[in-house]
């Protein structure tokens, strides 16, 4: 791949992309490389005690590697915890040793209790704002001192969640989403004239991994008050009849490459004038009432 | 295969400026245009408007680059002429897929001398023309069946407070409540719509007397300047000061590129969106 030229909506980027074992993140990493950006990857790649859903594994990872190069990108995938400073700059270190430079941070790595707000400890709590919130300071202050010292600008996408504009029973993962976007809007504010930019997307319901597994099959009952599904199909039918009638779109979810669409064009030149923004991909998820 | 393929785009303000750029860009990844523009100006608006040379032109750079495009004289605040236009488009092309509206005017008037004419003419020109066009291209939208994307233009001061701007700015904002009622009312139709919110753009609305008069009043003492050049270079430091990158304004082709991703496929599950393409002005 060294002597082609890369071609595409982000070619010659580097985009370091946190979460990419699987989901979003894999997707994000598969669509830019698509279009020419090579791929710092990393995921924790093992379970969280208080999360409600199993995380990615290590052979999730390789699965991302192989599309990544399928797509014709090359990338650096490592097992590491956004909530270990040292952990991440091991990976980005690696990183820029393949490739140089990163143009691009995608924050998506995310963990949520989901609890209601009366059962929540506030150790749960804290453990969702060290992944959702701490984890993202831990994943951009590296790039953006890099990105200053290089001073060609560089765009940061932090994936917060629709969850910031409604209530939902979640009080952990919402205050986390929520403050991504004030966190956005005064890093843009700073890094302004370093023409480095700082925007955020808020998806709606993405059937990943996240929400298609049969734990959160458990919460969904519990929440409709009804018996245990008998299969992941039955926990599927439910969640698009019970999430279709908050979309104005007539859509129960989008799919993970509909985030990706946001983010390639976030991360490319396109929007290159685009700052602290939040951009919505929900099918009309916030701004519909009820 | 460009990433708008196929599909159709009516446009409202075409003939210089953003809605000229839209048409360009739109037409170069794909789309056939029906442009409209009212080529005119109109009383209690100061500033020049466009004129039908500036059409003919917007017409020649879409089919230099091999783009087709019906573009017609039409006034947003005649709903005939608009469905006039329409129909001679959708009799070339078929019905839209696209839909923006650029067309917009600001008087610069104070508050406390602003008449109610004037009031009218923003209100009528920005939001009910907006209204109008809508009200236009729906039912042949409605008809085809195959969805659609709506784009508004708004504008970034509808996040912030700005001088001389209290009709534009009502205006700009009453677009953003149309939005979204209208995104929830066609969402089951596949017909989405969003806003975009531009900061400052140097096209001919800002870069003229009138405006320079605003600039002079801001930072040169009311004191005219002696030449074009002078009064760029004072907006710039005034506008810049504004936007968290420090620039004075982008060009039309930023906002181009988010009526592209509005337009496309791409944007397929974004709907009542405010996209904001704005050096950071409404976050500052």
């Amino acid at each position: 791949m060294g002597s082609t030229v890369a071609t595409g909506r982000v070619a010659g980027k580097v985009a370091f992309i946190t979460g990419a074992a699987r989901g979003q993140g894999r997707s994000h990493a598969v669509k830019l490389a698509s279009e020419g950006a090579d791929i710092i990857a990393l995921d924790i790649c093992e379970d969280l005690p208080f999360a409600h859903s199993p995380h990615a594994t290590w052979a999730d990872m390789e699965e991302t590697v192989r599309l990544v190069e399928a797509a014709g990108g090359r990338i650096v995938a490592r097992k590491a915890d956004v909530r270990s400073r040292e952990q991440i700059d091991a990976v980005l270190a690696e990183g820029l040793e393949a490739f140089g430079k990163i143009d691009v941070v995608i924050a998506n790595a995310a963990a949520i209790a989901y609890k209601n707000v009366l059962d929540i400890t506030v150790e749960e709590f804290e453990a969702t704002l060290d992944v959702n919130l701490h984890g993202v300071f831990n994943t951009v202050q590296t790039p953006v001192r890099h990105m200053i010292e290089r001073n060609e600008g560089g765009s940061i996408i932090l994936i917060s969640s629709g969850i910031a504009y409604k209530a939902t029973p979640a009080p952990d993962y919402s205050a986390a989403k929520t403050a991504l976007i004030t966190f956005a809007r005064a890093l843009a504010n700073e890094l302004g004239p370093n023409r480095i930019r700082v925007n955020t997307i808020e998806p709606g319901y993405v059937l990943t991994p996240a929400l298609d597994n049969d734990k959160y099959g458990e919460r969904t009952a519990e929440l409709l008050g009804r018996e245990p599904f008998a299969s992941r199909e039955e926990h599927r039918a439910a969640m698009w009849d019970q999430f279709k009638p908050r979309n104005m779109l007539p859509v129960g979810w989008v799919e993970p490459e509909a985030i990706s669409n946001a983010v390639l064009w976030l991360a490319s030149d396109e929007s290159r004038y685009v700052t602290a923004e939040e951009l919505k991909v929900d099918a009309g998820f916030a701004d519909k009432s009820a | 295969m460009g990433r708008v393929e196929g599909k159709v785009a009516f446009i409202t303000g075409a003939a210089r400026g953003q809605g000229r750029s839209h048409a360009v860009r739109l037409a170069e990844e794909g789309a056939s245009i029906i442009a409209v523009d009212i080529c005119h100006d109109v009383d209690l608006i100061a500033m020049p408007l466009a004129t039908r040379e500036d059409l003919e032109e917007t017409v020649r750079e879409v089919e230099a680059i091999g783009g087709r495009i019906v573009a017609r004289e039409a006034d947003v605040r005649d709903s005939a002429q608009l469905e006039a236009a329409l129909a001679d488009g959708i009799a070339a092309f078929g019905p839209p897929d696209i839909v923006v509206t650029s067309a917009g005017v600001v008087p610069f008037v104070p508050f406390p001398t602003m008449s109610e004419a004037t009031w009218r003419t923003t209100i009528d020109v920005n939001l009910t023309g907006v209204y109008r066009t809508v009200k236009a291209a729906l039912p042949s939208m409605v008809e085809a069946g195959k969805g659609g994307s709506i784009v508004f233009i708004s504008s970034g001061i509808v996040f912030r407070g700005g001088g001389l701007v209290v009709d534009y700015a009502s205006s700009k904002a009453g677009v953003v409540g149309l939005m979204r009622s209208l995104a929830l009312e066609l969402g089951p139709h596949g017909i989405r719509v969003n806003t975009i919110f531009p900061t400052n753009v140097l096209t001919k609305m800002l870069d003229n007397e009138v405006f320079g008069a605003v600039v002079s009043n801001a930072v040169n003492e009311g004191r005219p300047f002696e030449s074009r050049e002078q009064r760029v270079e004072a907006m710039r430091g005034m506008l810049a000061a504004r936007n968290m990158i420090p620039l004075g304004w982008i060009e039309p082709k930023d906002i181009s590129e988010g009526v592209l991703f509005l337009a496309s496929d791409e944007a397929r599950y974004i709907t009542s969106e405010s996209l904001r393409i704005d050096l950071g002005f409404g976050g500052k």
